[in-house]
């Protein structure tokens, strides 16, 4: 069964189109992903899913049924926002039950469905505090409380992560992961950031400008990206883009290299340059070399290497790992 | 203040203009209270001189209790400024709700034409206002002093309230639309907790201009049992003779209600429950 399907979905703000032409299904427990830069439209395809805003045109099927009239509370969705959005005025264990109060559920359910969701995030010993007494790592965990509890269709999140620190961003992102596993319960996820992506979806689906970009699982769209767009887009560091000229190619046309298929070689190469900046991870080590066309070369070298900024260096890499794009974006070889 | 940051030159001047500001805001109701206590001829001879054995005198507030019926004055402009209050900040938080919530056609129009009433004085229609309530029958009923200070208020209310809702989350908002809360749950438990301080600022606002009015309790109600506490000091304000006891007495009496609501209100200002709410 499909858990959500949109047809021709768009959606406009008085004369600025926002979302154009979405054509896009979500397969029963399916973690997928919505990606793209800020301001492509991923929160308002997100809210239009949830009800808060009507659509201009199109469809909405949630589990089958169609909801394009169904207020948000009936669609059978739970929501996490970005800003945590807890109820000010409640406890932890009232923020979870207030939905179910809604629906009517009985006294002795709530309080299992609670008592459960707060297990499974460990937020026992705070149930009885209010959001301003917690910490941003453990409001956020309400807020995806509140959305387990209602054991809904489908989640909702927006951009869950972007609030937290680096170290917090991992383990929420692992712990959102094992409640899908757990649930095994459809959830679409947005975000602008590739890493959670690639590592939490089933599939992503790139946005630009309100129009999808492609779908695919992590690694089709790593492997074989539609367009020079999702080619930049996913991968860090992100693709190097050559114009094929440099390379003995027709003009006109770019090629794409991502950073790790590059080595540095002894022999002078397919392309050279001189290092501009060398970072050091520890794990890898990346060298942006500049190679004399307009954006800076990204090599990246696994282990430690000492390379001094200034030095020339030569650049290998095998043809059968680029990409070939046209002037206009568009995947060519 | 952080001590690192601490001047304190700057220190000293800011508390130095702040208390002379404080002097000569509160150096009136001084002389008001002081003077009340007094005798007439001490009030004339020293008026800033504290009463003293000799010039320690109740007679203004005897008169002023004799001299008609405070008591029902003072109930009237407590149910008159409260009662407007209350119908201000509901109706002004709804009409700024809607304006700052919902987009519909007309939503810029509308809130112009809301805060237009700001730049024109009510005053202006006060004989429209006056006919009105002759045809409506609402002539010397406390009613009528309410509708008017409610629309006299709504302007600036709604303006001041709608700038604080666009401020309000939209996620929390949302948040409580998908767990099924209903609009007017949404504002009156989600919303007007959050924009308190800014109704308290409303409500400091309309309270004094509407318990000190003189203007429209003369004209719309200034029958013996609607007179308001302003208008009915002024049987002591004569155009030949006027009894200062009295009038001093019954001015420092009127302070004291609006000093009560200025605390519940400012401590209302003060209190910010938003953290935490959000980020
Ligand atoms: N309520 C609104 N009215 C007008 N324009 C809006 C509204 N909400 C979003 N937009 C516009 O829609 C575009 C997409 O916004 P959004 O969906 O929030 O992007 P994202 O979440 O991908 O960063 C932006 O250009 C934004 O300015
Ligand atoms: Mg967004």
């Amino acid at each position: 069964m499909t858990a959500l399907s949109l047809t021709n979905l768009n959606k406009s703000f008085g004369p600025v189109k926002v979302l154009k032409d979405i054509d896009l299904t979500v397969e029963d427990g399916e973690f997928v992903v919505f990606v793209g830069p800020s301001g492509c439209g991923k929160s308002t395809l997100l809210r239009v899913i949830a009800g808060l805003e009507d659509a201009t045109s199109g469809d909405i099927e949630i589990g089958g049924s169609n909801v394009n009239t169904t207020p948000p509370a009936k669609r059978g969705i739970a929501m996490v926002f970005q800003s945590y959005a807890l109820y000010p005025h409640l406890n932890v264990r009232d923020n979870m039950a207030l939905a179910l109060k809604q629906e009517g559920q009985t006294k002795a359910e709530i309080e299992k469905r609670v008592a459960e969701a707060s297990r499974m995030l460990s937020l026992e010993p705070y149930l009885d505090r209010r959001p301003s007494e917690l910490s941003g790592g453990q409001r956020q965990r309400v807020a995806i409380g509140r959305a387990v509890v209602r054991e809904p269709k489908l989640f909702l999140f927006d951009e869950p992560l972007s609030n937290l620190d680096a170290a917090l961003r991992m383990n929420t992102r692992l712990e959102i992961a094992k409640l899908h596993r757990q649930l095994a319960a459809s959830m679409i996820y947005v975000t602008h950031d590739q890493t959670e992506a690639m590592t939490l979806a089933d599939r992503i689906v790139v946005l630009r400008d309100g129009r999808v970009e492609q779908v695919g699982t992590p690694m089709e769209l790593y492997n074989n990206p539609a367009n020079r767009f999702v080619a930049e887009f996913l991968g860090a560091p992100s693709m190097n883009f050559v114009p094929s000229e440099k390379l003995g190619g027709p003009a006109g046309e770019d090629v794409g290299i991502r950073p790790e298929h590059v080595q540095i070689v002894e022999t002078a190469g397919r392309l050279s340059g001189t290092v501009i900046h060398v970072e050091q991870l520890g794990g890898d080590t990346n060298v942006i070399v500049d190679i004399g066309s307009e954006a800076p070369f990204t090599v990246r070298l696994f282990g430690q290497y000492a390379v001094e900024p200034g030095t020339e260096v030569h650049l290998g890499f095998e043809d059968a790992k680029t990409y070939r794009f046209g002037s206009d974006g568009t995947r060519l070889g | 203040m952080n001590k690192a940051r601490r001047n304190p030159v700057n220190v000293f001047a800011a508390h130095a203009v702040l208390i002379v500001y404080t002097l000569i805001a509160l150096f009136p109701v001084f002389v008001i209270i002081v003077n009340s206590f007094k005798t007439r001829k001490a009030i004339f001879r020293e008026p800033l001189a504290l009463p003293g054995s000799d010039s320690f005198s109740m007679i203004g507030y005897q008169t002023v209790m004799k001299q008609g019926d405070f008591v029902l004055y003072f109930q009237n402009s407590m149910i008159v400024t409260v009662a407007s209050l209350f119908f201000i900040l509901l109706f002004g938080a709804m009409a700024a709700f809607a304006l700052s919530e919902y987009r519909f056609r007309g939503n810029t129009l509308m809130g112009l034409y809301l805060a237009l009433g700001i730049m024109i004085p009510i005053r202006i229609g006060t004989v429209a206002i006056l006919e009105l309530m002759v045809q409506t029958g609402l002539v010397n009923t406390l009613l009528a002093l309410i509708l008017v200070y409610t629309a006299q208020g709504l302007p600036l209310a709604v303006f001041i309230l709608s700038e604080f809702m666009r401020q309000v989350s939209d996620d929390l908002k949302n948040a409580g639309r998908i767990d099924g809360l209903s609009e007017y749950t949404i504002f009156f438990r989600l919303v007007l907790p959050l924009v308190r301080p800014a109704m308290a600022t409303v409500a400091v606002f309309n309270m004094i201009p509407i318990w000190n009015d003189l203007w429209f309790p003369l004209i719309l109600a200034p029958s013996e049992g609607t007179k308001t506490l302003t208008l009915g000091s002024q049987v002591f304000i004569g155009q030949f003779v006027t009894d200062w006891n009295a009038v001093l007495s019954a001015l420092s009496l009127a302070i004291l209600p609006v000093l009560v609501l200025y605390v519940i209100f400012s401590r209302q200002l003060i209190r910010g429950i938003t953290s935490g709410a959000v980020k």
